[in-house]
């Protein structure tokens, strides 16, 4: 049987024994032929970047079938990194954003929640809000939004934020650019 | 402005506000309780759309007779002045430099303190005041600005915003290039009505933020193809199905249970009945002021004055400067 474990604005994530489905619900407010465009293209391009960013060295839930509004994938049976991270795992959470980055896909809700450890590999989950994008200020947000995360929920944070960018700078020639945005980002005062 | 006005010892303030960011004067007296007088003198370009220097000379030629009223109103009812407010921003810099001159000098004139308030800022204060929304997320959609904003910790943080223009300013746009008289909104809103089908336009949302620029381009594009009612309605649907699905997901992020329209746009009823539908399925309630609050008016920069004046906020002729990229997380919010 199908268990719900999920429900975010957009989507409600079901479990049925090794496999998750995201299910993207109508909203009332919108025009039904728009609304079922947007649900189907969101759908589409989630399944797309989930397998483009497994072939960018991002481990990633492998996805069993893609239906009109839904999507089906692996359920990667681990723990969510907010719960373990220290240094050596946010260093290793870094060197994937890099990977992720250079490979020109944003994350677009880059936390410690959408990270999940398993035997050793941290998986990244739901592109949910994920698009394709190589500017300075789209990856800059991302780490940005990782930051927050980190800064909010954990102690010696900045230990984490350190090791997290040399993993990123490792993995990704522009690390350093990136960083200097995500200070103006910072200063800015933008909530997300 | 001749005489001293009477100073009445009952404990009620009475702040004098000035708006003038873009369009419209606005010159207006309140109190604690409510709007005491309000008079308007609104800016219409010939043709075309806002020409900033025009603009400030039509707030120039009509400061004496707009502020005039309300001062006639206040000797009427033997009020005292406590404050003068005026929108130090943001805006155009020719417009919000008339109204800081004119602030200053009203404030000099009876001696009392000078309040700069932030225009998106009053208008969340006044829909706050008027509907009696506590703490809701806040869709500011207008021709100058399209944003999300809740307040936490303490400042009114911006979740959400276009990264080109904002919806306002994109409907005008795609009026204009379709022939449509201005203000194009509400004859924008009167065609879709009749129309039939809808025409895929661009829909572009970016994790919390939006860009309505290529919008007005495909829906001018379909205009050449399509029956104008349907594209006028298609903008609509497009360009609110954006705004509803960012302030949806502003809700869900900041764990809020209110939503609150707020600015010019916010007149239009279909956006009105998306957001009503969206806070219905997820259990929100939906307030939205009265007409006369929703647009530029004076009454919501006095009301903020007034709130800030009594939390001691207020600003030296020094900090008066007017700032026309003001934005609404560089104010601390320190009378909630």
């Amino acid at each position: 049987m199908a268990e719900e474990i999920g429900r975010g604005a957009e989507a409600v994530i079901t479990r049925d024994g090794d496999r998750v489905t995201k299910w993207r619900r109508p909203k009332g407010y919108r025009l039904k032929p728009l609304d079922d465009r947007i649900r189907r293209e969101r759908t589409v391009m989630e399944s797309r970047l989930i397998s483009e960013a497994r072939r960018c060295g991002v481990p990633t839930p492998i996805i069993f079938d893609v239906d009109n509004f839904s999507l089906t994938m692996e359920h990667i049976d681990g723990i969510k990194l907010k719960d373990v991270i220290d240094p050596a795992l946010s260093e290793k959470a870094g060197e994937l954003a890099g990977r992720l980055h250079a490979c020109g896909i944003v994350h677009g809700d880059l936390t410690t929640s959408n990270m999940i450890l398993k035997d050793g590999k941290i998986y990244f989950i739901d592109f949910g809000l994920a698009f394709h994008d190589h500017s300075l200020e789209a990856q800059g947000v991302d780490v940005h939004v990782f930051f927050q995360t980190v800064r909010s929920s954990h102690d010696s944070s900045e230990e984490l934020v350190d090791a997290f960018l040399r993993g990123y700078a490792r993995t990704y020639s522009r690390a350093g650019d990136v960083l200097k945005r995500v200070r103006e980002i910072e200063g800015r005062g933008r909530y997300l | 402005m001749g005489e001293n006005l009477d100073k009445r010892e009952d404990g009620r303030t009475v702040v004098l506000g000035l708006e003038g960011t873009a369009w419209n004067l606005s010159s207006a007296l309140v109190d604690e309780e409510d709007v005491i007088a309000e008079e308007n003198a609104t800016y219409v370009p010939a043709k075309g759309g806002i020409h900033p220097r025009e603009a400030a000379q039509h707030h120039a030629e009509h400061m004496a007779p707009v502020v005039k009223a309300v001062l006639d109103a206040a000797r009427r009812d033997g009020l005292a002045i406590d404050a003068v407010a005026f929108s130090q921003g943001p805006g155009l810099g020719p417009c919000l430099r008339t109204v800081a001159t004119a602030a200053r000098a009203l404030s000099l004139r009876f001696g009392v303190p000078l309040v700069g308030v932030n225009h998106c800022i009053a208008h969340i204060e006044v829909g706050k005041w008027k509907t009696g929304a506590t703490d809701p997320v806040v869709l500011y959609v207008s021709g100058g600005n399209s944003q999300v904003l809740a307040l936490r910790r303490g400042r009114y943080r911006i979740f959400g915003e276009t990264l080109d223009i904002s919806v306002g300013n994109a409907l005008d746009k795609f009026a204009r290039q379709v022939g449509l008289p201005h203000p194009g909104g509400p004859k924008l809103e009167a065609l879709a009505k009749s129309a039939k089908e809808y025409i895929p336009l661009p829909y572009v949302v970016k994790g919390m933020d939006l860009s309505f620029s290529g919008l007005s381009t495909a829906a001018a594009q379909a205009a050449k193809k399509h029956d104008l009612a349907d594209v006028c309605s298609s903008f609509q649907e497009t360009a609110f199905a954006m705004l509803v699905e960012v302030t949806e997901r502003a809700l869900a992020h900041a764990e809020k249970k209110e939503v609150l329209l707020v600015g010019g746009v916010g007149a239009n009823s279909r956006l009105r009945e998306m957001l009503n539908i969206m806070c219905e399925e997820r259990g929100a309630r939906f307030y939205v002021p009265e007409m006369r609050f929703m647009g530029d008016n004076g009454s919501m920069i006095a009301y903020t004055g007034l709130v800030m004046l009594k939390a001691g906020v207020t600003t030296s002729l020094a900090e008066s400067r007017v700032r026309p990229g003001y934005r609404t997380d560089e104010v601390e919010v320190r009378w909630r």
